[in-house]
């Protein structure tokens, strides 16, 4: 990230322990329809976020400017809560962009990222492929969280981990993303992985 | 903007508009279904409010999670340099609460990268204060996770 230093200084990088702000932010993925609206709006107040994108040249095919030349900007919508813990300590919940084409979206939102969610619908499992690659490929901790909607079939834990070939240090949850207290869980054990990870490292 | 990507993630079918109205707030569906309304338009295009302007010098600075807060009057640029009506919107809200370019964008309902470069105009007029968070992924100490983890469970 270009920071220049002219401005560097009017502009105060919170530190632990002065009273300024330390973020959490928390990444919310799963495919289309998975339940990440839903999930984010049982813990905090959710708000629509929108950005304008440049498309970048060399993820343009050609042949798609094709009637709307000079095009250079597309809008990708996602939602965010916020949770505040107390004053001068808030998670951020960012619900991604469910398509798979809005990947530099997700690159913005997983900086600095502490961990993240991968909402799973049993339906469609292979929905959640792409986010645990992308969270695999950049060392972002996940848990999945299986969403167990009202008539979908219910499947071992054990199952799911098999058929998303996840390594034994992922958790796989099950959740009710409409609830806040199974929301709550699924957010603790995103921490708790962090935690784990962090003590791993420190100790 | 952070336009780069790395490769993968194929591009395809930009039916959107830039400019669209995103004036739904129900939040129960899900944020993908945005795209529906793609066909509404809007009377402003969001950059005509930044002159056409699609990046600032200093709108980098500006991640998802910075603080913005207003600056104490006296010390400011002066009340005229925030010209434009959504300068002025920005600094309300602000000084009410400090709240995070996320918050303001969702707000105002404009996008990101157009909020991005209204703050940066208030940020060389030295009317906002700007404190970019702690990651707390970059935080060695563990006491923070843990005050997250209690602070969930008491939510």
């Amino acid at each position: 990230m270009p920071v220049g230093i002219a401005y560097d200084a009017r502009v105060m990088r919170g530190t632990k322990g002065d009273g300024s702000f330390v973020a959490v932010k928390i990444l919310v993925a799963g495919g289309f329809g998975a339940g990440k609206t839903t999930l984010v709006g049982a813990v905090s107040e959710i708000r629509p976020l929108r950005t304008e994108e440049r498309l970048s040249a060399a993820g343009r095919p050609v042949d798609d400017t094709h009637g709307v030349e000079g095009k250079t900007t597309t809008t990708v919508a996602m939602d965010f809560g916020r949770i505040d813990i107390r004053e001068g300590l808030a998670v951020y919940l960012f619900g991604t962009p469910g398509q798979d084409r809005f990947w530099f979206v997700w690159d913005e939102l997983a900086q600095g990222a502490l961990g993240a969610v991968v909402l799973a619908d049993t339906r469609r499992l292979e929905d959640c492929f792409p986010s645990v690659d992308y969270f695999e490929r950049r060392g972002i901790p996940f848990v999945v969280a299986v969403n167990c909607f009202e008539g979908a079939q219910l499947y071992p834990a054990d199952q799911v981990r098999d058929a998303l070939d996840l390594g034994a240090h992922v958790p796989v949850v099950l959740c009710d993303a409409r609830e806040r207290d199974s929301v709550k869980e699924v957010l603790v054990h995103v921490v708790e992985l962090a935690l784990t990870e962090r003590e791993s490292v420190y100790s | 903007m952070r336009g780069e990507q790395d490769g993968f993630g194929g591009v395809d079918g930009f039916e959107e508009e830039p400019d669209d109205a995103f004036d739904d707030r129900d939040a129960d569906h899900d944020a993908d279904a945005y795209a529906d309304e793609a066909e509404l338009g809007q009377l402003v295009r969001p950059y005509t409010l930044t002159r056409g302007r699609t990046r600032h010098a200093v709108s980098e600075v500006f991640d998802l999670v910075t603080q913005i807060g207003a600056a104490p009057r006296e010390s400011g640029g002066g009340e005229e340099e925030a010209q434009d009506p959504e300068h002025e919107a920005i600094l309300e809200l602000v000084r009410v609460r400090t709240l995070s370019v996320a918050e303001l964008a969702a707000d105002l309902d404009l996008p990101l990268g157009v909020v991005r470069i209204l703050l940066g105009d208030l940020f060389e007029a030295e009317l906002i204060h700007v404190t970019r968070p702690v990651p707390a992924a970059e935080l060695p100490h563990v006491d923070i996770l843990r005050e997250v983890i209690r602070g969930l469970r008491a939510l």
